[in-house]
């Protein structure tokens, strides 16, 4: 009884302190604009290779306000976090446009190595060969 | 007996120098050619480098990836949390 008391004691922190932290990530992963996720579902705008958002074909001045509104705030970002990270900035935009690209889901654009914009499927999309798996 | 000591020491001295001049002389014939093929070769091995344009290129590249590959754990977390904009 008196070995299961300090477990008790840390098992019930460790339980306070992940809900902690689940309260503080919910609050700080904000979901997208509903504008920006129907812009990308409907293919109006798609991941670039270099880490930041494109029009697909005609766009509208609203749309372009839009994309300028989220790559301003995605730079900032990666200035930032290329800075800690002691890389250039186009180095770790770059890094993050072939995960975005990864990461999008079939229905949406993105953009394959030789510049052309492409919907993507189920099938892996077309990267650049430097692109982490 | 003096005369004879006399000439005996004269004659072993001058013997010496001559010898050792003749030794030096041999040493340096035999080391001309090694240091001309030496240099022959060095002279060779310049010549034959390929230009070093791609090899630069190349390096480029393996760096890059190397970065990017660095890069990978940090952004995707950096997508995570930024999930509004991304």
């Amino acid at each position: 009884m008196n070995n299961n008391k300090p477990i008790r004691r840390f098992v019930l922190g460790m339980v306070a302190a992940s809900l902690a932290l689940g309260g503080l990530a919910s609050a700080a992963y904000a979901q997208r604009d509903p504008a920006y996720e129907q812009a990308r579902s409907s293919g109006r705008v798609g991941e670039k290779m270099d880490g930041y958002l494109g029009i697909v074909g005609a766009g509208s001045p609203e749309l372009q306000r839009l994309v300028n509104d989220i790559n301003i705030k995605r730079r900032a970002v990666y200035a930032e976090k290329a800075q800690a990270a002691n890389a250039t900035l186009e180095e770790y935009a770059l890094t993050a446009g072939c995960l975005a690209i990864a990461r999008t889901v079939p229905g949406e654009k993105y953009q394959a190595p030789d510049g052309s914009w492409q919907t993507r499927t189920s099938a892996p999309p077309l990267r650049d060969s430097r692109c982490p798996a | 007996m003096r005369q004879a000591e006399l000439t005996l020491k004269g004659s072993g001295a001058t013997p010496l120098p001559m010898q050792n001049e003749h030794s030096i002389t041999m040493g340096k014939r035999w080391m001309a050619p090694v240091l001309i093929a030496s240099m022959a070769a060095l002279g060779g091995c310049i010549s034959v480098n390929a230009p070093d344009g791609p090899i630069v290129i190349e390096l480029n590249i393996n760096i890059r990836q190397e970065v990017i590959y660095r890069l990978a754990e940090d952004a995707g977390n950096t997508i995570e949390e930024n999930a509004d904009i991304f």
